[in-house]
């Protein structure tokens, strides 16, 4: 499953989710529901921007793992992994639990489509010459 | 007779004072939040009005309304 998999099955498996991005640590879009290419770069700028922000809260050298910001309009998540984040909108009053559980989801998703694609194929088998001697 | 009185109007006023909270607990107006976690599996909220929500809310509600445009 590559991101554009893992972003599909996303949207349709969370109803509550109307935008997602999936980007590296330095706000490069790897994939994005957002038809818009300047639109996606942008979330996902403003998105790392709101993770670093809320990083700076800490005095300590804990990272951020995951941010539901929730106004009345709607919700923005933000959610981490080792090499990758994911964030998306919702409407207000998601069920906030549930969308965790599905962004992790994509972001697992995501990373094991990689980890399979980077994985080399194996060779074709050969198929085995009969020896001088034989047949 | 009279305690039976008392009891009526005792009844109906926790009932009153159960519906008003109820009500207003379902109709008040959420305030807006953000909830940070961190991965020694701490939790801050940080709610409207405080320094650390005005610097973050503004980006958040920009975000919603970009993706609506």
């Amino acid at each position: 499953m590559d991101a554009a998999q893992a972003l599909a099955d996303l949207t349709e498996i969370s109803s509550q989710i109307e935008a997602a991005v999936l980007f590296e640590d330095d706000a490069t879009v790897v994939g994005s529901t957002l038809s818009d290419a300047p639109a996606a770069e942008a979330f996902a700028r403003a998105a790392a921007k709101l993770l670093a922000d809320a990083a700076a809260f800490r005095s300590s050298d804990v990272g951020v793992t995951q941010l539901e910001a929730s106004t009345q309009e709607g919700s923005v998540f933000v959610v981490r992994d080792e090499t990758r984040l994911i964030a998306a909108t919702t409407g207000p009053s998601p069920t906030v639990g549930l969308v965790f559980y599905d962004l992790k989801s994509a972001l697992r998703g995501a990373a094991a489509g990689e980890a399979q694609s980077a994985k080399p194929k194996p060779r074709p088998r050969r198929k085995k010459e009969p020896l001088d001697g034989e047949a | 007779m009279a305690k039976r009185k008392f009891l009526g109007v005792l009844g109906f006023g926790t009932g009153l004072f159960a519906g008003s909270v109820f009500y207003r607990r379902s109709t008040g107006r959420r305030r807006d939040r953000v909830d940070v976690y961190f991965d020694d599996g701490s939790m801050m909220s940080l709610v409207d009005g405080s320094p650390e929500a005005e610097k973050l809310l503004p980006v958040a509600r920009d975000l919603i309304a970009a993706v609506r445009r």
